[in-house]
């Protein structure tokens, strides 16, 4: 029975829960010291003076470390890593020297005393419409294009039956793993060692290589187990170029971690979002237009760009489109990406509108989606290589009990409660990165494969090995796997949703490779080895448009005497190619649509408008979901099979739970009490006063 | 975080002759749940942290009145737990068990939950301006981030909110805080250990300087059977109140007799609603004088430009726990 599909056991399960897996700063090389980042108390500002000399009398401190005297970096293509290299400040918290001592306690100490003297300006740290610092970027996250225009949207609007024009905002959102960054680093005769919480060291090895100029063939960077990243682990954040730079300094190996503060200024995180949404309808709900016009802001030293409006150029049909992007470099961290930049953020607006029009036009919000369901992709023509959105709702419809929904909204009572239920679509890219991966055949008569994946708490080791022993025809407890080293065979990282399918396809190869090899060659005693890359076949791949998709249910219920919002059960269904592991997907699903309710109710990064830094930066006061937020979420899947993707056929299911599953809360928010919300997070606020008293 | 010198007295006498001394800045360390937070943050620097874990002063006695004596180092889990405190004090229970998160309330303990500091961010980070942890460096919060702050009893140097849970129906129930210090024992009533900030937010307390908190008196009230706490905010667990009601009524048919109510998250203080109380004994139990008397409490009330919610939200929550507890919703 081929091990695919199987609910199987994460392989490193046992480790992680008995404390045997050792993550990035669990490893204390000997004679390491500690590194701690000093922030800047300024924003936009200049350094004038840095006491190094007081905190360098501290006993047990190393080494003072600033832009004076900081080695020069080569740009690897990040403003954001170009550390320690200017006396001009961009935003508060970013780094401005580095302490290094012999213990952690002491390194902290010394860099709260170190005084900083700054020439401070006017802060510009809040994002709004209108913004006179936006402007048109050359290309979007990902290298999607800033603007796209189909036909006619004005005269789509001055004609249509019907229009929604509504601008929609979320803010601020903080990736918050549980593991934050950290790095401990290692110099010896010339060679570069680095153990890094990272999705995806190949990368990070090719970064460091050029900051650092050294032969990328002189660095290991080690990557084994990673405590979620959610994008803010996706390429090297500041901390592994201070611990490097620090190491190569003072000849000892350095440990550095950020605390969990640090993380709201040196971590990145999802950019603050506006989105003005327009929709044109026919008389029959049929779009004749549709709009998404996003902003949103960066930092002045690097540019980030959400892709906030790019899920609108793939949902609905309609011969009149329009998308954009405008960004704001202001005086704020580096935004980067966080789990779906682009889709989140974006479905939320477009799927908040598209329920809008729903409502004006008095059909069912399932149906208006399954009557705009484009035949091929609404803006480039392509065909798909599979769409299976219709059937997601009309599944979720039936096993939510959608049917005879009551669509007057604000009338359904229970107790203090009023209750409501919303629906939304999600999608998102079915990509793949070429990759590289290694299968050995061993005497014993085991398998090892090798290949520089990353598991970020996903169950990525474990799939590997289940597609390995699919191909080899063996149980899965045959196969060895390593990952998460760079000396492994090169693969992409752990993003964009595409790490299964990409490490997967090379596995995939290599493995199959090797049974070839194995009809004509006896194994030799160190082994029979097969390799395999992808590059070429995914340059072969046909220009067709693939995409996963998905439906959210949810039901919300909201407090009469308070405002406060609970979302009492969920449904997600998705399409998603063929699933790989039902134990770990179910996890990732629920995790994502989680991170939406989070998104949708809690999650609020606050800008300081005054100091121009992150005012709750620690998770006591930036709200994640807590477990008794969590409601009843199911999660089901199609059979679906694509022959278009990869040879393993996964679509990828890291991202999608997030996407759309804001608006499901919020559209089911609407119904609960005929409030219509529009900027995350949903809270009290802005419900409190529109609700009927009780008595 | 700042070198220090920990001690861990064995007796209260020595714990207090320690704290007596006051050569250098001191702290006490119970469960450890803010203060540490504090260190680490440089918010707080004492140079000498004496340790009141071991001084036996975890017990929950009865009072001959029918009323509890709970020690100062009672945790607060165990405290919500105590059958006599879920039978007689609900309220109290109730609000306990609304704090923080399970493995939190195993460790704080009754007195470090009275003398738990404001969340502020920004009294939490050291970086920027705050009259209560460097006087007269100003308030941001003022025109800042101060969705979660007061509105009642506050003054132009400091918004600040008391964040907790327990206090709050301690102040409903009329407690008293017992305390030792080197020119001997004395008490203060609950109402009045959590000071206003007036042109000072430095001092949280009325506690003299040297005192050691040894128990919290709880004096019977029968109609605390009729009792509950409330608390809303922006997540189910683990979040401070935007708003919080302590309330227990007593009503004979449907008229008043007596009542307590106390606010939190509204003010430097645990906030009791003496106005609303006043004119609710002797007022028909109904939806329309509930609401007025949450309204009369809030005249007082000065919001900022990011919690005008908690008017209404103290409102609407107030009406709503009096209407459950004497069932009279139409």
């Amino acid at each position: 029975m081929s091990a695919l599909g199987a609910p199987l056991r994460r392989l490193e399960g046992t480790a992680k829960v008995t404390g045997a897996a050792r993550y990035s700063f669990e490893h204390t090389p000997d004679g390491c010291v500690y590194a701690w980042p000093v922030q800047s108390t300024a924003a936009m500002s200049r350094i004038i003076a840095i006491d190094v000399d007081a905190v360098l009398a501290m006993p047990g401190v190393v080494d003072v470390i600033t832009a004076d005297d900081a080695e020069r970096l080569e740009d690897a293509d990040d403003g954001e890593l170009m550390v320690l290299q200017s006396s001009n400040v961009a935003y508060r918290g970013q780094v401005v020297a580095l302490v290094v001592a012999e213990s952690l306690e002491t390194a902290r100490e010394a860099a709260t005393r170190l005084r900083v003297d700054y020439q401070t300006g006017d802060v510009d740290a809040v994002l709004e419409p209108g913004h006179p610092k936006l402007y048109a970027p050359d290309e979007v996250n990902a290298g999607f294009p800033t603007d796209t225009s189909v036909g006619d949207i004005d005269q789509a609007l001055a004609q249509a039956h019907a229009v929604v024009d509504h601008t929609y905002s979320t803010p601020a959102q903080f990736n918050s793993p549980m593991e934050p960054h950290a790095t401990v680093a290692t110099w010896s005769d010339g060679r570069l060692d680095v153990f890094e919480s990272s999705q995806g060291s190949s990368s990070t090895v090719q970064i460091l290589s050029t900051l650092f100029g050294i032969p990328a063939a002189d660095i290991t960077v080690d990557s084994q187990h990673v405590g979620g990243g959610f994008g803010a682990k996706g390429s090297p954040r500041p901390n592994v170029v201070l611990a490097v730079m620090a190491a190569r300094r003072v000849g000892r190996p350095v440990k550095l971690a950020y605390t969990r503060q640090m993380m709201f200024a040196l971590a990145g995180y999802r950019t603050p979002t506006f989105s003005r949404i327009r929709l044109a309808a026919g008389e029959d709900g049929r779009l004749l237009g549709l709009a998404h016009d996003a902003i949103s802001q960066t930092s002045t030293i690097e540019e980030f760009t959400e892709q906030t409006a790019e899920s609108s150029r793939h949902m609905y049909a309609a011969p009149h489109r329009s998308t954009s992007h405008r960004v704001a470099a202001l005086d704020v961290p580096t935004p980067r990406w966080m789990r779906a930049p682009g889709e989140m953020p974006g479905m939320f607006a477009l799927e908040s509108a598209i329920d809008e029009l729903a409502h004006e036009m008095g059909i069912d919000p399932v149906e208006l989606r399954v009557l705009n369901e484009p035949a091929s992709d609404p803006e480039s023509g392509k065909d798909f290589s599979s769409r299976h959105l219709v059937d997601c709702l009309r599944r979720g419809a039936a096993a939510f009990g959608w049917e005879g929904r009551d669509p007057a909204p604000g009338v359904r009572r229970d107790g203090r409660w009023l209750v409501g239920t919303g629906v939304a679509s999600a999608l998102y890219p079915a990509m793949v990165m070429p990759s590289s991966a290694r299968v050995t055949a061993r005497r014993d008569g085991d398998y090892l494969v090798e290949i520089n994946a990353a598991d970020i708490g996903t169950g990525a080791r474990t799939v590997l090995a289940q597609v390995t022993a699919d191909r080899l025809g063996v149980d899965v407890d045959r196969v060895d796997i390593r990952i998460g080293v760079s000396s492994l065979p090169q693969a992409s990282i752990a993003g964009g949703s595409a790490g299964t399918a990409s490490w997967g396809w090379a596995v995939s190869k290599a493995s199959l490779a090797l049974v070839d090899r194995l009809k004509d060659e006896a194994v030799p005693d160190d082994g029979l080895s097969a390799e395999a890359d992808t590059a070429d076949d995914i340059e072969a791949m046909a220009d067709v448009d693939r995409h996963a998709y998905g439906a959210h249910f949810a039901e919300v219920r909201v407090d009469l005497d308070s405002g406060e919002i609970a979302v009492s059960r969920m449904l997600g269904v998705f399409a998603a190619g063929r699933i790989l592991n039902s134990r770990t997907a179910r996890s990732q699903f629920i995790g994502g649509m989680t991170m939406g309710v989070s998104g949708a109710l809690h999650e609020h990064g606050v800008m300081d408008a005054v100091h121009g830094d992150y005012a709750n930066h620690d998770l006591a006061t930036y709200h994640v979901a807590a477990c008794a937020d969590v409601p009843d979420i199911r999660v089901e899947w199609l059979d679906e099979h694509d022959d278009q993707l990869n040879p393993v056929g996964g679509k990828g299911i890291g991202e999608i739970g997030n996407v759309g599953a804001a608006a499901a809360v919020a559209n089911a928010v609407w119904h609960a009490t005929g409030v219509r919300v529009r900027d995350l997070p949903i809270q009290p606020d802005a419900l409190v006063r529109h609700l009927p008293m009780r008595g | 975080m700042k070198p220090l010198t920990y001690e861990r007295p064995a007796t209260l006498d020595e714990a207090v002759s320690l704290l007596g001394r006051g050569e250098v800045p001191t702290s006490l360390l119970a469960g450890g749940t803010n203060l540490v937070d504090l260190l680490k943050l440089d918010v707080e620097s004492p140079q000498l942290l004496v340790d009141v874990n071991h001084l036996g002063l975890d017990r929950i006695d009865d009072t001959p009145n029918g009323g509890l004596m709970i020690g100062a180092t009672v945790r607060n889990s165990d405290l919500a737990a105590d059958p006599r405190v879920r039978e007689r004090y609900p309220l109290l229970a109730r609000a306990l068990l609304s704090a923080a998160s399970g493995q939190i309330r195993n460790m704080a303990t009754t007195a470090g939950n009275l003398m738990q500091r404001t969340r502020c961010v920004y009294f939490m980070d050291a970086t920027k301006p705050c009259n209560k942890r460097e006087p007269g460096s100003g308030c941001p919060a003022v025109e800042g981030a101060s969705r979660e702050l007061g509105l009642l009893g506050t003054s132009d140097s400091c918004i600040a909110t008391h964040p907790g849970d327990m206090a709050v129906a301690l102040v409903a129930l009329d407690a008293v805080v017992h305390f030792v210090a080197a020119d001997g024992a004395g008490t203060i009533p609950i109402g009045d250990f959590h000071r206003l900030p007036g042109d000072d937010p430095s001092l949280d307390t009325t506690l003299p300087a040297g005192a050691i908190i040894t128990a919290v008196e709880v004096p019977p009230l029968a109609f605390a059977s009729t009792s509950t706490y409330r608390k809303a905010r922006d997540r189910r667990s683990y979040a401070f109140a935007l708003a919080s009601v302590a309330a227990a009524i007593d009503v004979d048919g449907d008229t008043v007799r007596d009542i307590r109510i106390a606010l939190g998250g509204v003010s430097p203080r645990p906030w009791r609603a003496h106005a609303a109380e006043e004119l609710l004994r002797g007022a028909p139990a109904t939806a329309d004088s509930f609401r007025a008397a949450a309204e009369a409490e809030l005249a007082a009330a000065t919001p900022t430009g990011e919690n005008a919610l908690k008017v209404d939200l103290v409102v609407r929550l107030v009406t709503g726990v009096l209407l459950e507890l004497t069932g009279s919703e139409r």
